[in-house]
């Protein structure tokens, strides 16, 4: 009985959390915006704007390339599949959830750059200049985002025993580690590898229309209606998954059972506090400092793998000492 | 069932003198590629019923070969797994080949050795003693060397072939020296008395390092990788597949029959170490050229070498592991021959893709496609699928086997030194770069070729691959969609191969859908593939049902936007094709980044004074180290040398008849010496 409980209260858990980081990804993005806004000395755009975008855009007839296959309209589903599958996977309030054996680490890399791939694939279709300008740069930079990912994947891995996210966030809460130099280094570099990932300022600016400067704009540059729907709603969705997945790695402390829901509103407080410092920091970055040069990205990135491979190094020497 | 596997091979042996014999028939192709589909499948089958049968090792001896030797066959699991790659990807390419051979301007330059292909390598994988295998690995090796040479009218191939032939010689040099010091003074050539007496101390390393260059030069392992990016894109593209997807595979069997069975368990753990090091520089350098290069079927063989490093570093961790962590040595183990078989398949298939471009367009130059998922759509659709699959992107079967080789290196840190420690961390690293350039490869590739608008009239007016060709790329795309979705059955299939090699790694048994836990339970990880896929679909579905009730249905067609380019003028509907990215300019970042430090590369932009009308130029190119700093000084050694020696050709007779009895004094007071000793 109590194991039947015990499932039933994961799925709700599993449930709660999809609903919750689909309800919230749009006002995040509103909430980064408005406060850029703000720190910029404009209005901005209301709280809400985001949804009704969405909104708006899937009201509008989709304008498609004459030229275009029909992987170019199947695109931004499954680009939408595999993100909303990963979603699924970072918990946000309370691990142990329904889907939890299947969040490996390793694995969510590998979604992220699937999705990646159907979206370069999707931007070559149509055969403009700008979408493979834009699909190759994607490519280029997940070349060194991807290693720097499994660099801090590894950070983990060596402090906990394994790369189920799920376990890793056990240990992590229920095992006292310390402060680590290794684990700030990884922060450093997962935050570097974030911002790549969501083409914030400085690698990317999600904002642009000005055509050279942009990597992720150049590639959906051709959607319109509810593809491009798709692709936004992705786009915020996906910048709550990284800012959970930091969240929920770096400070892991009050975060709940699946189990267990009488810990869920803490986990619940804390998840939002986390994500609202979270986004006033990259609001207040992206404020503080100007777009590089796309050649300069290549140094951002090497920096953080290089930052991710110190502290792994860091963890071998202090182990050994031990 | 080795009695069918031996007969099977003899048959693909005598189909080599039926096919020279019909070459010009309107027949021989048919019967030349069904019977090698058949004789394939057949080989195949028996592997599968032998491994999934879990029997025992069984052996023969045959009294022909040297007269104090014989010719002694067996098959055990390890040959059984081989012989199951070589069985698939034969039978793959045998189909294919049935379409795509009626294409072929000189059948009677292919057909007599195709056969003879397949049956060296099954001989290779069967043979018991080192004579056997020998012979074996050169038939296969000068095969295929003809095979190379099918279209001698292109200088290239003929290039191609010579530095092949060259780099053949020494790789089956470097195997009979090592089996020559495996089988120490007794001179006893079959495996099991190796295997009774494995060497020992510098021997033993001399043995490995002798196995490492031989095996590996053959599989295309870095820095002996050349050849490769040069023979097998020359050979007709059934012949590529075999030689990228199954020919590297017996070159791994050889360095797994020596490594892990013939010199037996008491070896030391740096071994590991050495061939890690070498898998990570042939992923890295691999990828890193089939993101530069801009022939379909080049970038395909550079992939190779990327994927033969990633099954290297798999045995390499496998070796450190070994007689330490025996859950993670099965770990990697198991990935590595998981991977092995999974490439064999997408890279076979993808090899198809380039053969039925090459029918259809004329060219090999991917710059000069696009657009063609309009017009191959089947071929288009496998493509995807085999690409997907090469980019190592889950729910792919790529994905699944590079996802143990992850595991393993993530968990070699407990080895508890800290140079394995830190090498660990760099071949993760390693692993990742590749990783993602083999994802940008498949992109750059299928985005090139498929999509896009059509960059010449070739690519215009293409028309689908027939149906033979059509059905060998889509069941290749559809058993790596199988391989993907269930890993575990290939490696439950695979089990006793890891309990052959691995002796202590009882527990290598899989469940479910699910890999990696019952494989190394220590690593408390798990990749759901299945699972996975299920969520993916649902996710799938769950966008269409929720747009389907939001959005406004349908669409429009209208001229492409890309931030308001000028509207294409009617009689170029599509536009100027030129105004697209090519295969070159999708590479560039990766050659600025990675290209100047690894290969050299460099890039020239030639403008024209103000007021000229001549085009600007831009030139770019790269040149690999293992060329640069490896075989130019070595080339020019040996020309120095041939230089030196040349004026031996021009001696009297009394002169050769000195030396000949100078030579048979030496050898004889050096054997004397050595039974005074």
């Amino acid at each position: 009985m109590a194991g039947v409980l015990a499932a039933l209260s994961a799925f709700l858990a599993q449930a709660l959390h999809l609903a919750l980081m689909l309800a919230a990804a749009p006002l995040l993005t509103g909430f980064v915006r408005l406060l850029k806004a703000r720190i910029l000395g404009r209005r901005g755009p209301p709280l809400l704007q985001p949804y009704r975008d969405l909104w708006k855009l899937m009201r509008k007839q989709p304008v498609v390339a004459a030229n275009a296959s029909s992987l170019f309209r199947l695109a931004p589903y499954l680009h939408m599949a595999f993100v909303l599958a990963a979603v699924a996977l970072v918990p946000s309030f309370a691990n142990g959830m329904s889907f939890a054996p299947l969040s490996d680490l390793v694995v969510l890399i590998g979604m992220l750059a699937a999705a990646r791939a159907i979206v370069a694939l999707a931007a070559m279709d149509v055969g403009t200049a700008f979408g493979g300008l834009g699909a190759s740069r994607e490519m280029t930079f997940a070349v060194l985002a991807e290693p720097a990912m499994l660099m801090v994947v590894f950070i983990f891995a060596l402090l906990t025993g394994t790369t189920q996210l799920d376990l890793t966030l056990s240990v992590l809460r229920d095992t006292d580690l310390g402060v680590r130099v290794s684990l700030a280094l990884a922060l450093i570099a997962m935050v570097a590898i974030a911002i790549a990932e969501n083409a914030r300022i400085p690698v990317d600016n999600p904002a642009t229309h000005l055509e050279l400067t942009m990597v992720h704009e150049a590639m959906v540059l051709e959607y319109s209606g509810r593809h491009l729907a798709l692709v936004e709603a992705a786009a915020m969705l996906r910048l709550l998954f990284w800012m959970s997945l930091i969240g929920v790695l770096f400070f892991p402390y009050g975060l709940g059972r699946g189990a267990d829901p009488l810990g869920w509103p803490l986990g619940l407080a804390l998840w939002a506090a986390k994500v609202l410092v979270l986004a006033a920091a990259l609001a207040l970055f992206e404020c503080a400092i100007a777009k590089m040069r796309v050649f300069r990205v290549t140094e951002f990135l090497g920096t953080a793998l290089l930052v991710a491979l110190l502290g792994a190094i860091f963890l071998f020497l202090s182990t050994s000492l031990v | 069932m080795l009695t069918a596997i031996a007969l099977a091979a003899l048959g693909l042996g005598m189909l080599g003198p039926v096919g020279a014999a019909l070459a010009r028939r309107p027949f021989g192709n048919a019967i030349v590629y069904g019977g090698s589909l058949a004789l394939s499948a057949l080989i195949a089958l028996a592997a599968l019923v032998h491994l999934a049968g879990g029997a025992g090792p069984v052996a023969f001896s045959l009294p022909f070969g040297l007269p104090w030797l014989g010719v002694h066959l067996a098959l055990d699991a390890l040959s059984a797994w081989f012989l199951l790659i070589l069985g698939l990807g034969g039978a793959l390419s045998s189909l294919f080949a049935l379409g795509y051979g009626r294409h072929e301007a000189e059948p009677g330059r292919v057909l007599p050795f195709y056969p003879v292909f397949l049956g060296g390598m099954a001989l290779a994988l069967l043979a018991a003693d080192a004579f056997s295998f020998l012979v074996g690995f050169e038939l296969m090796s000068l095969a295929s060397w003809a095979l190379v040479l099918a279209s001698h009218r292109e200088a290239e191939s003929r290039d191609a072939a010579q530095i092949y032939l060259g780099m053949a010689a020494f790789g089956a040099a470097c195997m009979l020296l090592c089996f020559g010091l495996l089988a120490g003074t007794e001179g006893d050539y079959r495996f099991a008395e190796m295997r009774a007496a494995p060497p020992t101390g510098l021997r033993a390393s001399a043995v490995m390092l002798l196995a490492l260059a031989g095996a590996g030069s053959k599989a295309g392992l870095f820095p002996l990788h050349i050849w490769l990016p040069l023979a097998h894109p020359a050979a007709p593209s059934h012949v590529s597949a075999l030689m990228s997807g199954v020919m590297t595979k017996v070159a791994l069997y050889a360095l797994a029959r020596v490594l892990f069975d013939l010199m037996g368990a008491d070896q030391p753990g740096w071994w590991g170490g050495i061939v890690m090091a070498v898998g990570a520089a042939s992923a890295v350098m691999g990828a890193l050229r089939a993101v530069l290069e801009r022939d379909g079927k080049t970038l395909l063989a550079c992939s190779t070498i990327e994927n033969v490093g990633l099954v290297a570093i798999g045995f390499g961790l496998a070796l450190l592991f070994r007689g330490r962590e025996p859950g993670l040595a099965a770990l990697a183990l198991g990935g590595a021959m998981l991977h092995a078989l999974n490439h064999a398949i997408f890279k076979s298939g993808l090899f198809f893709v380039t053969g039925a471009l090459l029918v259809a367009t004329g060219t090999r130059a991917i710059d000069r496609m696009g657009g063609l998922i309009h017009r191959m759509p089947a071929t288009a659709l496998s493509a995807l699928l085999l690409g997907m699959a090469m980019a190592s992107l889950p729910p792919g079967n790529g994905f699944a086997s590079e996802w143990l080789l992850v595991q393993a290196v993530i968990a070699a840190p407990r080895i508890d030194q800290l140079a394995f420690q830190v090498e660990a961390a760099v071949v993760a690293v390693a692993m990742a770069i590749a990783a993602a350039m083999a994802a940008m490869v498949a992109v750059r590739f299928l985005g090139v070729a498929f999509l896009g608008r059509p960059r010449s009239a070739e690519a215009e007016g293409a028309v689908e691959a027939d149906a033979p060709m059509r059905a060998a790329m889509l069941l290749a795309s559809l058993l790596c969609v199988l391989l993907g979705l269930v890993p575990s059955l290939p490696l439950q299939l695979g089990a006793p191969v890891l309990r052959m090699l691995l002796p202590g790694a009882e527990g290598a048994r899989l469940a479910g859908g699910w890999i990696g836990p019952a494989l190394a339970p220590e690593s408390h990880t798990a990749y759901g593939s299945l699972a996975l896929a299920a969520l993916v679909v649902l996710g799938f579905m769950a966008t269409v049902v929720v747009v389907q009730r939001l959005a406004v249905p349908g669409h429009r067609r209208g001229p492409a936007w890309d931030c308001g380019f000028r509207a294409a003028p009617t009689e170029r509907p599509w536009g100027n094709p030129a105004a697209q990215y090519t295969a070159g300019s999708f590479g560039q970042p990766i050659l600025r980044i990675l290209g100047r430090p690894l290969l050299a590369a460099s890039e020239q932009v030639e403008m024209p004074e103000p007021g000229e009308t001549r085009p600007a130029r831009h030139q770019s190119g790269f040149r690999d180290p293992a060329a640069r700093f490896l075989f130019a000084p070595l080339q020019a050694v040996v020309m120095a040398i041939a230089e030196r020696v040349n004026h031996l050709q021009f001696l009297t007779i009394r002169r050769y008849l000195a030396l000949m009895f100078g030579a048979l004094v030496t050898l004889l007071v050096l054997l004397a010496a050595l039974e005074a000793r």
